[in-house]
């Protein structure tokens, strides 16, 4: 396969950004999608130029490290997967591929495509958590028993991997559905009850703060998360909100 | 030096329990006055830097991805044993302990196993408090499925997402505490070197991997809880970014280094499929509950299957060899993973792999499909005899278990695992041995304490599906919170250490020159060249089977290959910013000098026990061979300035709970 990538080369936060072009061939259609930059990267080294910077690590599409904006989608054309997991096959000969970061007010670039997503981490400090201590004599696991059904709803919302695909979509860059995914996780399970008032308010008053915009109920965040989280949690999380705003 | 497990003294079963009534406490007050630094954040450093937190300490974390819940404990899929008998098949404390032993080939500590045993129950009670959605009956009550090497089902799942759901538990415990200022995160950084100052570990030197700056970091103790190091074979199930830095560089500052020999090669992996792969992808041990592995019985049909000609489902039940029932019939496809690599590779090796390369074999899950979907028609009072509607009853069954993992499998491989069998081959997924811990899981640098993968004590040679989470978690959460604080109940009126000591000034020094050296050696090859090299003569010589020959050039090349690494290397960009050919620089160096070591301890053990098999030691029908009367010992490797100068030292392996027997599955 015989590409023409045109790809975002940015020295580092303050520098000035710019799409630039890289002929490439030999590409074959069992490759990841990383796997093809790597082969890139390896000319570019070769050549004494510097490599592409990107996010990746676990590659099996779990750890939500790699986070590419391609031919204006995130993680690209397949649907269900991140990054890491989009083959070649996708593509075929004499494509152009343009590859960009996940661009927001609130993930910054660092460098090329990678940008800085820790607004996530701190909208989880604010309240994705139930405060319970490491005692090793909590009482039984099987002592509260939860409906197979409100597990799997909650288990489903869990599987949220932070990519920040969802934000990257928006066209309000709102990290509603993320934020959503782990309020409605714990307002689903008895554990996180107790604490589901203060949850909501504080998370979303984090997630304000660090300049996400708004929802608008477009839908996007849904087709492009690669875990498929469903906006119904985004309505769940509405109710919680106003259910405890009204609770003050 | 003789090493000294400080294994407290009375029965196996009252030890942790005595030694926890009896350890020094540091008062809530003092705790406020202590740092402890964290190096990783996967299951075990997560949970330790929360606990700690809780308990009042300063913890500083460290890891080298943008956030602690991308660690790569994050891929564990399929689940975490405990010894809990919700299912009321004869599981207690004993036999889960008895299973990690046997299953380890004999080559662990007893007592470390059975306070792994011990907390295991602990792990789930915590979790769910932690609100983590474990798998549920439709009763509300916890599932359980069964994994290799064990006789109960024990094992905790959330699908195949297992250890994903269990870190994010780890991490909210952790965002809990940072909230509360009680742990200072450091991401995107990376520990280079441990400052030891009066023979304690006092501190790190870090980079920060944004803008590069070199940084000085302080504390009472440190712990480290970096994961293995199977990413010295380049081709494995870790993350790219899995490396043994910190391991390794505080082997160099005196920990020794235990049993590097002893790898997990998983048997369930999608195979290789062609020269710029960069990583393996796992499918779930929890598969083979209900996927039956096979070749072609005859050789003319897996050369048929190779070249295209002919189709798994072409051949008859009575052309198919399911070799791990015919070999193994009392544990069948839920055989250990040793003893399931082995066997594909003996397969594979004679002839009858089944991909263009002929390393792969088939996991089929057509029978447990039919089997689920007769199950579904019985219980919905449908028509069994109607084959689409079995099939596709059955389908969703086996999606609702592993739906996760088909979808990846099928992503990867562009094939229909429902409709056709995967294809799989064995690839580097664990490293039992690592840094050598006692009972305190500390390492022989006292005040440097290690967890986790990174150290070597509970696994032996082969670690057992799902007990890497359960070893990960109760190293964390509830071992290292007792064993640090006997340690560090003397130190209460130390009081802040200096950063500006002259051991800080050196050690800094040090990991300037080294990057200084890699900006600008301007070499002609990329480091992941010399990556793939090791990574060669790692799988080829040093893998699933080993010898004395090839293990002894293993030696030498590796020497050869580091040495030319050094001379050149390539890499590109500047050492104050954003650098991951830097990064990726100082790992595979560290590698170069831990691949050798590996290859020694391997020539050394001349026995063949779990994942360590050297060919001149098997059976007649190819099982491992142990050698209890000389080898039933812990290899401590000293650091004495090169892999070929290491010092070994024995800790030896006693045994008084369990009777050393030749380990069968059959």
């Amino acid at each position: 396969m015989k590409l023409t990538l045109q790809i975002w080369r940015q020295k580092n936060a303050k520098a000035e950004g710019k799409i630039v072009e890289y002929p490439i061939d030999g590409i074959e259609e069992d490759m990841s999608f990383l796997e093809m930059l790597d082969v890139l990267n390896e000319q570019l080294i070769n050549k004494g130029d510097e490599p592409v910077s990107f996010d990746h690590d676990c590659r099996e599409g779990i750890c939500g490290s790699c986070s590419l904006f391609i031919n204006g989608e995130a993680h690209g054309p397949d649907r269900g997967i991140p990054t890491c997991q989009l083959h070649m096959r996708m593509f075929k000969d004499g494509d152009t591929i343009f590859i960009e970061p996940f661009r927001a007010a609130a993930f910054p670039v660092i460098k090329d495509l990678v940008v800085d997503r820790s607004a996530f981490d701190r909208i989880q400090h604010a309240g994705g958590f139930v405060s319970v201590n490491t005692s090793g004599n909590p009482v039984d696991a099987n002592t509260i028993p939860i409906p197979k059904h409100d597990a799997d709803r909650a288990f489903d919302a869990a599987t949220c991997i932070g990519c920040g695909a969802c934000v990257a979509t928006c066209k309000n860059s709102s990290a509603m559905l993320f934020v959503a995914a782990k309020v409605s996780q714990y307002a689903l399970l008895p554990q996180g009850r107790v604490e589901a008032t203060d949850r909501v308010l504080n998370m979303v008053a984090q997630m304000d703060a660090e300049g996400f915009g708004n929802c608008t109920n477009t839908g996007a965040c849904e087709v492009e998360c690669p875990k498929g989280i469903s906006l119904d949690y985004i309505a769940q999380m509405n109710r919680e909100y106003l259910s405890a705003s009204i609770k003050g | 030096m003789a090493l000294d497990s400080k294994v407290p003294s009375g029965s196996i079963s009252d030890k942790w329990t005595n030694y926890k009534d009896h350890i020094n406490l540091v008062n809530p007050a003092n705790k406020r006055n202590i740092d402890i630094i964290v190096v990783g954040t996967g299951l075990a450093g997560g949970s330790a830097a929360a606990t700690l937190a809780e308990l009042g300490y300063n913890v500083k974390t460290f890891c080298f991805q943008d956030s602690p819940r991308r660690a790569h404990s994050i891929a564990a899929q399929g689940g975490i044993n405990a010894a809990k008998n919700y299912q009321g098949d004869g599981d207690s404390t004993f036999r889960l302990f008895y299973d990690t032993i046997k299953g380890g080939d004999y080559r662990s500590r007893e007592a470390n196993v059975h306070r792994l045993a011990e907390v295991s129950t602990n792990i789930i009670d915590q979790c769910v408090m932690q609100g983590v959605p474990l798998a549920r009956e439709y009763g509300g009550l916890l599932d359980n499925r069964s994994f290799g090497g064990t006789l109960v089902a024990r094992t905790f799942y959330a699908k195949g997402q297992t250890g994903q759901q269990l870190l994010l538990g780890a991490y909210s415990a952790m965002n809990r505490q940072i909230g509360r200022g009680k742990i200072k995160p450091h991401n995107r950084h990376e520990m280079l070197d441990l400052v030891v100052v009066d023979g304690k570990a006092r501190g790190i030197i870090a980079r920060d991997l944004v803008t590069g700056e070199i940084e000085r970091h302080s504390a009472h103790a440190v712990v480290i809880a970096s994961g293995g190091y199977g990413n010295v074979f380049f081709l494995s199930t870790y993350a790219m970014g899995s490396n043994a830095t910190a391991a390794w560089k505080i082997h160099k500052k005196g920990a020794f280094f235990a049993n590097p020999c002893y790898t997990q090669i998983h048997p369930t992996c999608i195979p290789v499929s062609g020269e710029h792969q960069s990583k393996l992808t796992l499918m779930s041990e929890s598969l083979r509950n209900d996927g039956r592995i096979w070749v072609p019985a005859k050789l003319e049909d897996a050369q048929a299957i190779r070249e295209g000609k002919k189709k798994p489902a072409d051949l008859s039940e009575e052309d198919r060899d399911y070799y791990l029932e015919r070999r193994y019939p009392s544990f069948g496809n839920l055989v250990p993973r040793d003893v399931a690599s082995r066997a594909a590779k003996e397969r594979c090796d004679a002839g009858f792999g089944v991909n263009k390369t002929g390393e792969a074999v088939y996991l089929d899950f057509a029978s447990a499909i039919q089997r689920y979907g007769k199950e579904q028609a019985y219980i919905k009072g449908l028509d069994a005899n109607n084959t689409k509607l079995i099939i596709d009853l059955g389908a969703a069954v086996v999606a609702n278990k592993y739906g996760n993992l088909f979808q990846m499998y099928e992503k990867i491989v562009d094939e229909d695992p429902y409709k056709t069998p995967m294809m799989i081959y064995p690839a580097v997924h664990y490293t039992m041995g690592g840094t050598w811990v006692d009972y305190n899981l500390q390492t022989t640098i006292p005040g440097c304490f290690s967890i986790g993968e990174s150290n070597f004590s509970d696994h032996g040679a082969n670690r057992l599906g799902a007990s890497a989470l359960m070893q990960g978690l109760a190293d964390g959460y509830f071992v290292l919170p007792y064993t640090i604080g006997d340690y560090l109940a003397p130190d209460i009126k130390t009081g802040t250490i200096s950063t500006d000591l002259p051991e800080f000034v050196e050690a800094e020094k040090k990991v300037k020159d080294q990057i200084e050296k890699f900006i600008n050696n301007n070499g002609t090859h990329s480091v992941d060249y010399f990556h793939k090299k090791l990574g060669k003569i790692m799988w080829d010589k040093v893998g699933m089977a080993r010898n004395a020959k090839g293990l002894t050039e293993a030696i030498e090349e590796i020497a050869a290959l580091r040495e030319e690494f050094y001379k050149d290397v390539k890499v590109p960009g500047t050492a104050d910013s954003f650098n991951q050919e830097l990064e990726k620089a100082g790992r595979v160096a560290d590698f170069l000098e831990l691949g050798e070591l590996f290859a020694k301890d391997a020539l050394h053990r001349n026995e063949s026990c779990g994942g360590h098999f050297r060919e001149e030691y098997q059976s007649e029908d190819g099982e491992a061979q142990r050698d209890d009367e000389n080898f039933a010992y812990v290899a401590a490797w000293e650091y004495k300035g090169k892999p070929s100068d290491a010092v070994l030292h024995k800790e030896p392996l006693v045994f008084e709970n369990i009777k050393l027997v030749t380990r069968s599955y059959k």
